[in-house]
């Protein structure tokens, strides 16, 4: 009896640098997973992700203060509290584990958390076992 | 003939490639060559320690006690933004694992179609379009990716680093993404404690020269002070210029490099994108913006398996299946080229010799484009190896 063995085929979904060097994944869906996963659940996963890292570096008034405070403190508060975008790369891991077990493990696929590969790509593995 | 795997776990930090100098356990990232910043290091406390020695006694007698108080908050100001700058990772860009390699090789080659034989391929350009103007992005031979708009590869450092300003021999490190402000208040502040310590020393010497009040007027040794006043005279020049300069570029939204390069100057030229076209907002997005985290895990663990006896030449069946272990690296692979570490390219000779012959038994699906350089081949060979 053969052995099993896990094939792992890799999908990258590179970055979207339309609106400049803000993180945004293209929604455009991979011909590759065409038989795997329905387009729009692939779409609102990729759509949220991006909607989560803008909110990471959304220019608002939240920043401002953050960094403002942290300025005046040689940003030796940062010893004690955690950035707002640490906070939403918590957020992110939450909901891309979420997204794993519920939607992507059944079907034999994997989502890649971006902070892992340097933000540049999200990778999806696709697990056969034979 | 027999090859001892041994796996132990090692710090990311001590595996990814680049010419950068590590402390505190990953903690501490600088660039290789730190002299400069010894001397950076040596200026600043050595003049601030003459002017606390000499000059504050007799200042905070005569003049106000808040004198030594507010150089003392200034100087500890301008220690913590430089060690800030010095320490951290300036936002180096991950090198592409082979798999990210082999994609983009692939795509490249799907957009360049058929190249007649002894012309020369097309220069691996992508064109994005960023805000309406277009950007083009240019590969990185030795990091193996596009890089994303704004980075720059230093070849100091030897890495990618995102939003490149410049290399900064003074305080050690590349100046980029995650340590811009901490560069910029560095320079700022710099030049606020030089102007602060020229300006009391000039007091100092008026004082004692011209004393105003009833008390002692005895010349003494003012040799620190000419001292101190030649050191900030000089640094005065060159810090406070360099403060301006930034104070430009950061109100303008551009980088060093871009500047120097001339990216968005030009009647030709794309238009800044970034810019914001308002010099308040680009001046918050630059200073007061969210603080990026670091893409590179340096204290993350990861399994290192490394060969303690070399195998022989001629590499048979039977020990290419002792290579039980996988390389399990999640860190970019040590692709050899000149600037790979020495102590890198034998464990890679070694994973070389070893695995020639599991190229043929790769399944159609999973055969390898060629790759940049033969040994990443190896490398990908060895982890699909596991499979058979």
């Amino acid at each position: 009896m053969r052995p099993q063995a896990a094939v792992a085929a890799k999908v990258f979904i590179q970055r979207d640098y339309t609106n400049g060097t803000v993180c945004q994944f293209q929604t455009k869906f991979p011909s590759e997973l065409e038989t795997r996963i329905d387009k729009q659940q692939f779409e609102e996963t990729v759509r949220m992700l991006n909607n989560l890292y803008a909110e990471a570096e959304k220019l608002g008034s939240q920043s401002y203060i953050e960094g403002c405070l942290a300025c005046l403190t040689a940003y030796t508060v940062f010893l004690c509290m955690e950035t707002h975008y640490e906070k939403i790369l918590k957020k992110i891991a939450k909901y891309i584990q979420e997204q794993n077990d519920k939607i992507y493990a059944p079907r034999g696929l994997l989502l890649t958390d971006p902070i892992e590969r340097g933000l540049r790509v999200d990778v999806r593995e696709r697990g056969m076992v034979c | 003939m027999s090859a001892v795997m041994i796996t132990r776990k090692v710090r990311k930090w001590e595996k990814l490639p680049g010419k950068n100098t590590f402390c505190c356990d990953g903690r501490v990232m600088m660039a290789r060559q730190k002299g400069v910043f010894y001397l950076t290091l040596f200026l600043i406390i050595g003049t601030c320690s003459l002017f606390f020695a000499f000059e504050c006694p007799y200042l905070a007698v005569h003049l106000s006690p808040a004198i030594p108080v507010f150089a003392a908050l200034l100087f500890l100001f301008v220690m913590a933004m430089l060690l800030r700058t010095s320490f951290s990772d300036p936002g180096v860009l991950p090198r592409a694992l082979p798999e990210e390699a082999t994609f983009i090789e692939m795509e490249i080659e799907a957009a360049n179609g058929n190249v007649p034989a002894g012309q020369r391929p097309p220069p691996r350009i992508r064109n994005v379009q960023i805000n309406n103007q277009i950007v083009k992005l240019k590969y990185c031979y030795t990091c193996k990716i596009f890089r994303p708009p704004r980075a720059s590869h230093c070849s100091i450092c030897d890495n990618c680093v995102d939003r490149f300003d410049h290399h900064c021999p003074w305080v050690g490190n590349c100046v980029g993404k995650r340590n811009y402000r901490y560069f910029y208040l560095f320079t700022l502040s710099l030049s606020l404690l030089t102007i602060y310590i020229f300006t009391f020393d000039i007091v100092h010497v008026v004082m004692r020269e011209y004393p105003v009040s009833h008390l002692c007027s005895q010349k003494e040794q003012t040799g620190f002070t000419v001292l101190e006043v030649l050191v900030c005279f000089f640094t005065l020049w060159s810090v406070v210029g360099l403060t301006g300069f930034h104070t430009y570029l950061i109100s303008l939204n551009q980088t060093t490099n871009e500047d120097i390069k001339g990216s968005w100057s030009g009647k030709n030229r794309v238009q800044n994108p970034y810019s914001h076209k308002n010099i308040i907002k680009n001046c918050c997005e630059v200073l007061c913006g969210p603080t990026y985290p670091s893409v590179l895990d340096r204290r993350g663990l990861m399994q290192d398996d490394s060969l303690v006896s070399a195998t022989c030449a001629a590499p048979s069946s039977s020990s290419s299946s002792n290579a039980t272990p996988q390389t399990t690296k999640t860190t970019a692979p040590l692709i050899p080229n000149e600037h790979t570490p020495d102590d890198a390219k034998p464990s890679i000779a070694a994973s070389a010799e070893k695995s020639p012959s599991p190229k043929e038994e790769l399944p159609p699906a999973l055969k390898l484009p060629p790759l940049a350089s033969p040994e990443t081949d190896a490398e990908t060979s060895i982890a699909k190896d596991k499979t058979h």
